[in-house]
């Protein structure tokens, strides 16, 4: 089946308009005789399942968590984008599509990053109407600043809490729903597969994270919002619970997975300190505009920082990227930051950091200042660290953050199961190869506040439904089979531990497969991960029981899935012979060692599709065409 | 510096809702003063696993402070000993070797134990779906800059919303009060110009689910605001208060 993005025809600026008006619309009192499930609450499922429901959809809607306040969105720190040019320095929307074009390395779709981009506006005009604290000037109008590879000031935030707060106002905005009785809340339920009846995604099976019972709901349409796969290397700075089994499930029942090799790693964490470590923390990168990232020049100097001379440190992005300096996309920052630890000019007790510092902002602006923009931030370095960043400077590097890659959409948001639409970073759509910084949380608002109310409508009102219950025949089988799969699990009664055997797998990751990669090392990351996964299924230890709050059993159903994905990417970028984004192969390096793309033959999307078990799979290319932005080289010097 | 420490610990086991709770003792030996407090209890739970044992069940999920998922009532104080500070952001580094810690679970009325450090604060939930909100469709907003918002209120409404919804407060509290969390929600919206027309109702319906929820009355102890990982001040409770009295007297709500 050759993939059809099904992007509207027209010039750029006008698709988005033209296809709202195409889409077919449901007269709002038969609204109520569709069911739509959504599974996840961060900022793209609380958003949907508000908006679905204000609409007049009967919508059930799943949590991991304990209450949809807790989805992972809450840890964004640093902003969300918008065009609307408030600081009049010449931003637009083209131009947010344009950088965003141009930041994912050319490996997006122009027509789903430029209604992104136009959708920006209307975001924050709906956060600031829910009550959204966003920063304000003194005249009470809202304040912007610039952040991550952006040259004008587009992103508004909340202190650094901005994605705790826009979260919080789309949990506000559903709690009304419940209320109301439009939304019908289940928190503490995972979801383990989907149920597909002729074709057509109708329903889930979840457990009971509490009981441990299986349940079967079904629906006419599922909305999947269940996040990136980051956690697959263990140590992210995703939450603990962010895991990839809905989505993955989702692929072994027909959707494609795109680009999963599309990982970003993230500049400005805290170093890792300890085996025992179970999780790293960002520090948000709009340090970046103040801190000022270096390291010693000379590798054997190893006096504290305060005390080498400015001569003798080395400014390596400001040296590099001058037009950029400190701001370069998050790629290239955390690929300059390795190159440096690797030519042994690291620091720390591990030698595997680079400072930031803000001696420099604290001179110019005070102390007081900086307190005001990241206050929160340095507490939180603080307490992990027991360091002071006002009178040292912080100790980052890189870690894994972000996941680009993610179920395919059309531009609909639907998967290549009808009637499955999956939203946020759960999709692969918008971001590339490489995501901006503040551009997450623009784009699960908009997919749920902006898009998929109007998108779901179009499928349900063209649809066939067959009359399909909970007691469908579809769903005793998929129970049966997550039944038999968490029986299996606990049966093995092996002698290691689930957290034990997804440290391996972490460390195979982050040597083979991160943010520089090469053939050898990938050929390398395949066969161990085969090797690992034997050695789970016979050797795993899963204490308790299934029918009860089982929290090992949970974790070792998340890593049985992160075994058989985490090959899948390493195939991914196998199968993808250049460097994009966050995507970098050693063989394919420009001579100032930046990314070097393929255009000629890689210039698709690779959205991979199930085979059967331990088969290998098979890869669907969508050609990405570009009109509107000239391909080229990003330079950021 | 790094360095190890060992523990006596006392943890709170209990298996359900309705059976019997008890504390037991674990030795935690060669702890990294670097580890964080639920790093401690990962690597007891890694022993208890090839022991065979349960593993003690304990909320967390983003492990830095601002999910509100974890907590527990760490030698008789909600979140542990530090200031300002959730349990997966408290470190090892302020505790001493020979300590004997005592972990036990939330504990009011209006959460039940689910099992061992697991409580149910789905209350907290309901309290927000009584009107801790603003009625504001998707779709329908004007420019966002056609609301001037001081900047004063902005930060005053922020310092309130930072609000995790842990419960600590709760928790903390000697009546198993939930006033610093609604006063908390309450506030945050009242500051607003946009929260204004649904102030009055606002306060009535939340205040009125909160009581019957089961939480207590505040009786001035400031025990939620010492123990706020927030550091959310009482005086959003005060300001509940008002808009509580406010809206009694002044408006038609129920």
């Amino acid at each position: 089946m050759p993939l059809d993005a099904k992007i509207p025809g027209g010039p750029i600026a006008g698709k988005w308009d033209r296809h709202l008006f195409e889409l077919k619309l449901i007269n709002p009192a038969n609204k109520r005789k569709y069911d739509i499930i959504v599974v996840g609450t961060g900022l793209a499922g609380g958003s949907a399942s508000a908006t679905l429901a204000q609409l007049g959809y009967k919508v059930k809607t799943f949590c991991i968590q304990d209450s949809p306040r807790r989805a992972h969105s809450i840890a964004a720190q640093g902003g969300i984008n918008a065009a609307k040019n408030y600081p009049n320095d010449g931003d637009s929307i083209w131009r947010l599509f344009y950088d965003t074009i141009k930041g994912g390395d050319f490996r997006s779709r122009e027509a789903n990053v430029y209604r992104l981009a136009q959708i920006s506006n209307p975001i924050i005009d709906h956060c600031v109407a829910q009550g959204i604290p966003f920063a304000r000037d003194y005249g009470g109008l809202l304040a912007n600043r610039s952040f991550g590879g952006a040259q004008v000031s587009r992103t508004f935030y909340a202190r650094g809490q901005t994605g705790q707060q826009l979260l919080l106002g789309a949990y506000s905005a559903l709690s009304r729903q419940i209320a109301d009785g439009n939304v019908q809340m289940f928190p503490r339920r995972e979801m383990l597969d989907l149920v597909v009846v002729n074709g057509q995604a109708r329903g889930i099976v979840v457990r009971n994270l509490i009981n441990g019972q299986l349940e079967r709901h079904a629906a006419h349409a599922v909305v999947l919002c269940t996040g990136g796969y980051g956690n697959v290397f263990f140590l992210s700075t995703n939450a603990m619970a962010s895991n990839v089994t809905a989505a993955f499930r989702t692929y072994k029942k027909g959707a494609y997975f795109a680009n999963p090799c599309f990982t970003q790693i993230h500049p400005t964490c805290v170093p890792v300190h300890g085996a025992y470590q179970s999780k790293l923390t960002l520090m948000s990168e709009s340090l970046r505009n103040d801190g000022r990232v270096w390291v010693p020049k000379d590798p054997d100097d190893k006096r504290p920082s305060r005390q080498i001379p400015e001569s003798e440190r080395d400014y390596f992005l400001e040296e590099k990227y001058p037009s950029f300096g400190n701001l370069v996309p998050r790629d290239v920052a955390s690929r300059n930051a390795k190159e440096q630890c690797d030519m042994g000019k690291g620091v720390g007790e591990t030698g595997l950091a680079v400072y930031l510092d803000f001696a420099d902002a604290i001179k110019r602006d005070t102390r007081a200042v900086i307190a005001k923009k990241y206050g929160n931030l340095f507490q939180m370095y603080e307490k992990i660290t027991g360091e002071d960043p006002y009178e040292r400077p912080m100790r980052i590097y890189p870690a894994v953050h972000y996941t680009m890659g993610g179920l395919w959409v059309d531009y609909n948001l639907m998967s290549t199961i009808d009637g499955l639409f999956v939203m946020g970073e759960a999709n692969f759509s918008d971001h590339g190869a490489n995501r901006l910084g503040a551009s997450a949380l623009m784009q699960g608002l908009a997919d749920g506040y902006f898009i998929i109310p109007y998108t779901v409508g179009g499928y349900l009102a063209g649809a066939q439904f067959a009359d399909v219950t909970p007691d469908h025949a579809a769903f005793k089988e998929t129970e049966n089979d997550a039944q038999s799969r968490l029986d299996k699990l606990l049966a093995i009664n092996g002698k290691r531990t689930v957290d034990d055997i997804h440290k391996e797998l972490s460390l195979i990751l982050w040597d083979y497969c991160n943010m520089s990669r090469t053939n050898e090392d990938l050929e390398k990351a395949r066969n161990l991960i085969q090797q690992l996964r034997a050695e789970f299924w016979e050797n795993v230890t899963v204490p308790g029981s299934g029918k009860d709050f089982n929290q090992s059993l949970e974790k070792a159903g998340r890593v049985a899935d992160f075994l058989e994905f985490a090959e899948l990417m390493v195939l991914d970028a196998l199968a993808r012979q250049e460097s994009c984004g966050g995507h970098f192969n050693e063989a394919y390096q420009t001579e100032a060692h930046e990314a070097k793309r393929d255009d000629e033959n890689f210039c698709y999307v690779a959205a991979w599709e199930f085979a059967g078990k331990e088969k290998e799979p098979h890869v669907h290319k969508e050609p990405l065409v570009f009109e509107n932005v000239e391909l080229s080289q990003r330079s950021y010097k | 510096m790094t360095k190890t420490i060992n523990l006596t610990l006392k943890i709170w086991r209990q298996s359900g809702p309705d059976s019997k709770g008890r504390l037991e003792t674990y030795r935690a030996t060669d702890i990294s003063t670097d580890m964080s407090f639920l790093e401690m209890l990962d690597v007891i739970n890694e022993k208890l696993t090839l022991e065979g044992t349960d593993p003690i069940a304990f909320d967390h999920d983003c492990r830095e402070g601002i999910c509100g998922m974890c907590g527990a009532v760490v030698n008789g104080r909600a979140h542990g000993p530090e200031k300002g500070t959730t349990l997966c952001q408290l470190h090892m580094r302020h505790f001493s070797d020979g300590d004997t810690v005592v972990i036990e679970p939330w504990r009011a009325k209006a959460f039940a134990i689910i099992k061992d450090l697991v409580v149910d604060r789905s209350a907290l939930d309901i309290i927000i779906q009584a009107g801790g909100f603003i009625s504001a469709n998707t779709g329908g907003a004007q420019d966002a800059n056609a609301i001037l918002v001081p900047q004063a209120a902005a930060e005053k409404a922020m310092d309130a919303a930072a609000c995790i919804g842990c419960g600590a407060c709760v928790a903390a509290c000697p009546n198993a009060a939930a006033m610093l969390f609604t006063g908390a929600k309450i506030s945050h919206l009242a500051l607003l110009p946009q929260g204004r027309p649904e102030a009055a109702k606002r306060a009535i319906k939340m205040l009125k689910t909160m009581d019957k929820l089961g939480f207590g009355n505040c009786t001035n102890e400031r025990e939620c605001e010492a123990e706020c990982p927030k550091e959310i001040s009482i005086v959003n409770i005060a300001r509940m208060n008002r808009e509580f009295f406010k809206a009694s007297f002044f408006s038609d709500e129920k």
